[in-house]
């Protein structure tokens, strides 16, 4: 069979569809994205797959497949595992017939998120099995693994691969077959109604479990320990790799322990490991999960094992791990000699904040509030998408960025203690459904005036364009029934609902001052489409001889495609979506374009 | 092993360029790790793609000092990933600046020249290719990405042939983007042989 080059989350879904997996579901979110798109794009036909409208509904849609004794699978970034809690924390409790693996990508650094939390910590709070994998082929074989101890213990299993791991490619060979479920459907039982006396009956089994779990992982194929000595070294994860690289660079091998499953921990395993050393280095990113572990396991047995990692400043508490941090890590633990770096240091080079597309409607829904309210006072609470980038300049429209759905929420709190800034709330057209909703309509119950601009594109953009509950299309590829925003803020009871096209920018400015007028909950909706979806218009230039030199295009609106260039402003062609928004700025009429 | 790192920036192509590097090296047999920037850096940031070729790759990521070449989208990104050129390696760097919004607004672009002067004093094999020229004489600013490869293989710094690369072009790319492609790569490869080569 040939090997083919796959990324992690691909090995994931098409390891998924290997085990036999017959529903999938989840909500976009970087590293996490492509491992749902995977198995919508390899569905041999039998497997239900969804984008759901937010983590939480996933969870529990999940849950009831895996009653039914499918295998199900749902897919979230770490954030969307905290909106997914709730079910998550009972689901411990009832259990699953079906095999269920919540996948669940970390991601530190962190690279495109708002928190470096650890799900490792979660598998330990909700008292669940987390298998960690080192590599897209381990994470392709382990995603079966997890389905089988999911069955065999009927418990819901953690799966959490790192952004490393998501996104890095590996040539790994691909067999095709496909493991054979044939769900048994819902059986009525009073086991899946949860009460509280069903919990602490249930809550003893789960206890009972977990040493049981513990020991079984002790012989998981992918536990390992390896080498020998007084001085050894523990990691999880991609740290692991990196280790292990920087072990070869320097010809070392020491004793080391690869822990593949940090909760239940591998008790027995790990005393193997712990037996004979003086001391432990322990390589992990995010928290010291398996750090406290091994901390406990040698209070708990009396060994005189020092271990060392994040909680004695051994290693980094913060941001990602790389060969070079476990190498001079590794090397002052070895007490070898650190390298030293024959490079001369590099020029000043220039910053690179990611910036909104050029031709993105953003830009111009910010620019149009940014107008409208100038000279008065008002704060812009903003939220998760690409929309966050509105903070940077010029545009400088984002005062608050918090979590999924926040901004609603958090602009009539400021609101009710200043209530002289008019308070507007930008949110995306999938954070809307996501969590946005029920924010509103906190809004209109409690009398909070703020004005809410929903920034319509047609698509989840900032996770590579996914569709959601108003694009009229699913991940089965059917057109479902659009859910329509201004009706839905209608039916909430928002008086003041207009809608806008943010590439007209005198109309756009007009429907924002007549809102922000409006007492109560008032809402624009612009609605533009994202460059990624849709057809660049012509392209715009500039006229050299009308051109003054004034920069208030770029000061104003810093569209990547303008440049400034002998101090006149120039269009890049191959970079001008033809959005026209520039055109509308000049003040003398120097930027043209073929009539759209 | 051999490592080949991709340095650009959001909306470059690097992530298809290393595809290609790493399927041309799978088609001699070979095996292949890449690791992407993917996410918010993708909206203009700095993106980074390592490809390492060989079984004794543990690590995705490239360790500092020991990439066998480094190609560059654009000057500044080239010397930020200097440090992970070893010492020897090669590097294939794009001269057309890519300035970012933060220079036109604050009016102070930063000096390509002056980054490619550094490259010179510190790296022995410095392909330097006019990007620009490059692209317009295949119509596309998008397929820079694939014309940095051809002048790479042309110059004999990946670990494949110009063939290998076209190849797996060919084979991998849709239809209807694979003349403009080749059309391309040839101009790459071209920019090299054609004198350029500093
Ligand atoms: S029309 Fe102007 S603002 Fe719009 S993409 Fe082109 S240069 Fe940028
Ligand atoms: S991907 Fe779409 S929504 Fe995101 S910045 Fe680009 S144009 Fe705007």
């Amino acid at each position: 069979m040939a090997k083919q080059l796959v990324m992690g989350n691909e090995a994931i879904g098409l390891g998924a569809l290997r085990a036999g997996v017959g529903f999938v579901c989840g909500y976009p979110g970087t590293p996490s994205t492509e491992i749902l798109e995977t198995v919508a794009k390899h569905n041999p036909g039998d497997v239900y797959v969804e984008w759901s409208v937010n983590e939480k509904a996933a969870m529990e849609a999940a849950a009831g497949a895996a009653y039914a004794g499918a295998r199900a699978m749902v897919t979230m970034k770490q954030v969307g595992l905290n909106v997914a809690s709730d079910p998550l924390m009972s689901l411990a409790y009832i259990g699953v017939k079906g095999g269920m693996v919540i996948v669940v990508a970390d991601d530190p650094g962190p690279i495109s998120s708002q928190t470096e939390q650890d799900t490792r910590h979660f598998a330990r709070f909700s008292k669940l099995p987390v298998f960690d994998p080192v590599s897209p082929e381990e994470a392709f074989e382990m995603i079966g693994d997890a389905f089988d101890y999911s069955e065999k213990y009927q418990t819901p299993v953690l799966l959490r691969p790192t952004t490393r791991v998501c996104h890095g490619c590996a040539s790994i060979e691909m067999d095709q077959s496909r493991k054979k479920i044939t769900p048994e459907g819902f059986l009525k039982d009073s086991k899946w109604v949860i009460f509280p006396r069903l919990t602490y009956q249930n809550h003893k089994k789960v206890e009972a479990r977990q040493p049981v779990l513990g020991e079984d992982f002790s012989s998981y194929r992918f536990n390992e320990v390896t080498g020998g000595g007084k001085k050894g070294i523990a990691a999880g994860g991609v740290s692991a790799a990196y280790a292990k690289e920087a072990l070869a660079q320097m010809g070392e091998c020491p004793k080391f322990f690869k822990v593949a499953t940090p909760h239940p921990f591998p008790e027995r395993l790990a005393l193997s490991f712990l037996e004979g050393l003086d001391e432990v280095l322990v390589l992990e990113e995010l928290d010291p999960v398996i750090e406290r572990e091994l901390v406990y396991l040698c209070g708990k047995h009396h060994l005189p094992v020092k271990i060392m990692g994040k909680l004695t400043g051994h290693t980094q508490n913060a941001g990602e791990n790389s060969t070079e941090s476990a190498n001079a890590a590794i090397r002052s633990f070895l007490g070898l000699l650190q390298e030293e770096s024959k490079q001369a240091p590099l020029p000043s080079l220039p910053v690179r904040p990611p910036v909104l597309c050029a031709g993105c409607p953003h830009r111009a829904s910010f620019y149009a509030v940014k107008a409208a309210m100038k000279g008065k006072k008002a704060v812009f609470s903003g939220d998760i998408g690409c929309y966050t980038l509105g903070n940077a300049s010029p545009l400088d429209m984002v005062d608050t960025c918090l979590c999924m759905g926040a901004g609603v929420t958090v602009a009539q709190g400021l609101h009710r203690i200043e209530p002289d800034a008019v308070n507007f709330a930008f949110i995306g057209d999938s954070t809307f459904f996501h969590t946005g909703i029920p924010g509103v309509i906190n809004a209109v119950y409690n009398e909070t005036d703020i004005v809410l601009i929903v920034l319509d594109n047609a698509t989840t953009a900032m996770t590579g364009h996914q569709p959601h509950p108003g694009t009229g299309k699913t991940m089965m590829g059917e057109i479902s029934q659009k859910v329509d925003i201004a009706g839905v803020l209608g039916a909430i009871g928002v008086g003041h609902v207009a809608k806008a096209d943010p590439l007209d920018l005198k109309a756009a400015v007009a429907a924002v001052k007549e809102a922000a007028a409006v007492k109560g909950v008032s809402a624009v909706i612009f609605e533009s489409p994202c460059i990624a979806v849709t057809k660049p218009g012509p392209t715009y230039a500039v006229d050299a001889e009308k051109c003054t030199g004034c920069k208030r295009c770029i000061r104003e609106l810093g569209c990547p495609a303008m440049v400034l260039e002998n101090n006149k402003v120039k269009i890049e062609p191959s970079m001008c979506y033809g959005c026209s928004v520039c055109a509308q700025v000049c003040p003398f009429g120097a930027i043209g374009g073929e009539a759209k | 092993m051999k490592n080949c790192m991709l340095a650009g920036v959001g909306g470059q192509g690097t992530v298809l360029a290393s595809k290609i590097i790493a399927q041309a090296a799978m088609k001699e047999g070979l095996s292949a790790h890449t690791a992407e920037t993917i996410g918010m850096a993708q909206r203009g940031g700095c993106v980074v793609s390592h490809v390492r070729i060989g079984e004794d790759a543990f690590s995705p990521l490239i360790p500092k000092g020991t990439a066998d070449v480094v190609i560059g989208f654009e000057p500044a990104e080239a010397v930020r990933c200097l440090p992970y050129l070893k010492e020897g390696g090669a590097m294939v760097v794009s001269t057309k600046a890519v300035q970012p919004v933060t220079a036109s607004l604050s009016g102070c672009s930063y000096d390509a020249q002056g980054m490619l002067a550094f490259l010179k004093e510190r790296v022995n094999r410095l392909i330097l290719v006019d990007g620009e020229e490059v692209c317009r004489q295949c119509g596309s600013a998008k397929v820079l990405n694939v014309a940095l490869l051809g002048a790479a293989a042309k110059a004999g710094v990946l670990p494949m042939t110009l063939k290998q690369i076209e190849d797996t072009i060919r084979e991998k790319l849709p239809e209807r983007f694979l003349s403009m492609n080749l059309k391309a790569l040839a101009a790459g490869a071209e920019a090299v042989t054609g004198g350029k080569m500093q």
